[in-house]
């Protein structure tokens, strides 16, 4: 007689389960042994003594600097906009939706091209700024606008998404119980889409602490001044390893950091409609 | 006393609608759907505009178009229940009941005294620091009543309030929903699909059929001929 597990039936569960248990072994492996490896390529006595590093705690002050800075610009210029765009038709919305999608796609490099070719010295309008003795590139507030112009879609793609998703139902109760606009939103519309805004923001100070491209093309690579830490990693690997490693380090823990708060506040509760 | 007269273009067609009620009569509006009732009444709490329009609400214009007046919607002191979304879930019952009265800038003494007066009739005193989204369909409904009612508004208005509840819950609303519009003798008007509904809540009846009055009367002598449902 045929031992049980060779069976037709228990046979091909066998070989489905061996396949998947290959298929997600393989996956996660590509994704997590070069995380792995630039862990163990340091050890942590190196790691923390690098940490004191003149090079790598300017970098990290810098970045968290200008995040934070682009992140707030975000949030306050990005929610009402996003809050107005999702509930009012107007002529040309679909045009400023791909706008709003465009950053996305464009390759950074090519961002920080056109943020160039705009507010340069000799620029479009930078000529003008420049005519005021206001000088726009190559400054630590390029590196703000380089971020915001990338990683901006984040928080705006998600803000509109909830604040379609939200039904008005909730808002024009306010208003009938004798609530302003203003304490409508602050007290029924902000906070039932908080979840999904706060996973907005999360994602899009991951991705303005990792731009590369627009800021090296806008505002360069000058150390205090435009290099924060993904720029510090590429000179960091030309000229001294072991800040390079460091750097790259942190990045990976504070991304790592931001990946697991989002997953943690995506669990709350968002009321669609 | 409730009086408005509307015309409003729609897609389909054009609402032409006039409804009238009186101080402590519960109007049951009905209609299949899309028929314009859930439009009506979003015209009247002034969420809406209408094309044309006056409304009188005991004896005051809310608004007339004609003379460019209208009452914005958080002034018109309208106790609104909307279909679904009937509480805020992220907030306590206690909080749901007293928004309207906060959004009013009362004292909070009194917030807290009324609101806790409004819980006690609608008997959802016990559920005063549960998050409304963790209610049960009847209860959230409860909560929605005393939200409106606390506001002492001069109109009530509900918009399928039955819908998704047990016999139970539809039953304890209707019997809430009387014994305060009678008490507190404002107009009320009930939408609800269902003659049975109608016939049960409603002092008066009013079918609408694509936009437009069908008939008018007692619940109870509403003719077979009208579009409503008249599933048990």
């Amino acid at each position: 007689m045929t031992p049980k597990r060779f069976r037709p039936k228990n046979y091909r569960r066998t070989l489905t389960y061996l396949a998947a248990g290959i298929l997600i072994a393989a996956v996660t492996l590509y994704l997590a042994l070069p995380i792995l490896a630039l862990i163990i390529r340091m050890s942590p006595d190196m790691f923390f003594d690098t940490l004191h590093n003149p090079e790598v705690i300017s970098a990290l002050w810098l970045s968290l600097f200008t995040t934070v800075t682009s992140l707030a610009v975000v949030i306050l210029v990005g929610t009402p906009f996003a809050y107005y765009h999702s509930r009012y038709s107007y002529p040309g919305k679909v045009i400023v939706d791909t706008l709003i999608d465009l950053p996305l796609v464009l390759p950074p490099a090519v961002a920080g091209v056109a943020l160039l070719v705009l507010y340069g010295r000799v620029g479009l309008l930078g000529r003008y700024f420049n005519m005021l003795g206001i000088s726009l590139a190559f400054t630590t507030l390029a590196v703000i606008m380089a971020q915001i112009f990338v990683a901006s879609p984040f928080y705006l793609r998600q803000a509109k998404s909830l604040f379609e998703q939200l039904d008005p139902a909730y808002e024009q109760t306010a208003r009938t119980l004798g609530a302003s606009s203003l304490r409508t939103m602050t007290l029924v519309t902000l906070p039932m889409t908080a979840g999904g805004l706060v996973s907005g923001a999360v994602m899009t100070f991951g991705r303005a602490l990792g731009e590369f491209g627009a800021t090296i093309m806008f505002a360069g690579n000058l150390p205090g001044v435009t290099q924060t830490m993904p720029l510090a990693v590429y000179v960091g690997m030309e000229s001294n390893v072991t800040v390079g490693l460091t750097i790259s380090i942190l990045l990976v823990i504070i991304s790592f950091t931001i990946m697991i708060a989002v997953r943690l506040i995506q669990k709350r509760e968002v009321y669609h409609a | 006393m409730l009086e408005a007269v509307m015309v409003k273009r729609l897609r389909d067609y054009t609402l032409d609608f006039t409804i009238s009620v009186k101080s402590g009569e519960i109007m049951s509006l009905m209609g299949l759907n899309g028929s314009g009732k859930s439009t009506a009444l979003n015209i009247i709490a002034g969420l809406l505009e209408a094309d044309t329009t006056t409304i009188t609400l005991h004896g005051e214009c809310l608004c007339r178009t004609e003379d460019d007046l209208d009452v914005p919607v958080e002034d018109r002191r309208i106790g609104y229940v909307l279909q679904n979304s009937a509480v805020f879930p992220h907030m306590t019952v206690r909080d749901n009941v007293a928004f309207g009265l906060r959004a009013r800038r009362l004292g909070r003494p009194v917030v807290a005294e009324r609101a806790a007066l409004w819980m006690d009739h609608m008997h959802i005193g016990d559920l005063a620091d549960v998050r409304a989204g963790n209610l049960s369909g009847g209860q959230k409904q409860r909560v929605a009543l005393a939200r409106a009612l606390a506001i002492e508004p001069g109109l009530l208005m509900l918009d399928e309030p039955f819908t998704a509840l047990d016999a139970d819950s539809t039953q304890t609303v209707k019997d809430l929903t009387r014994r305060f519009v009678k008490k507190m003798q404002i107009p009320c008007i009930v939408v609800t699909h269902r003659v049975a509904d109608s016939t049960e809540i409603g002092d008066r009846a009013c079918v609408l059929c694509k936009g437009k009055k069908e008939w008018e009367g007692i619940p109870g002598e509403m003719p077979e001929i009208c579009s409503v449902c008249r599933c048990a």
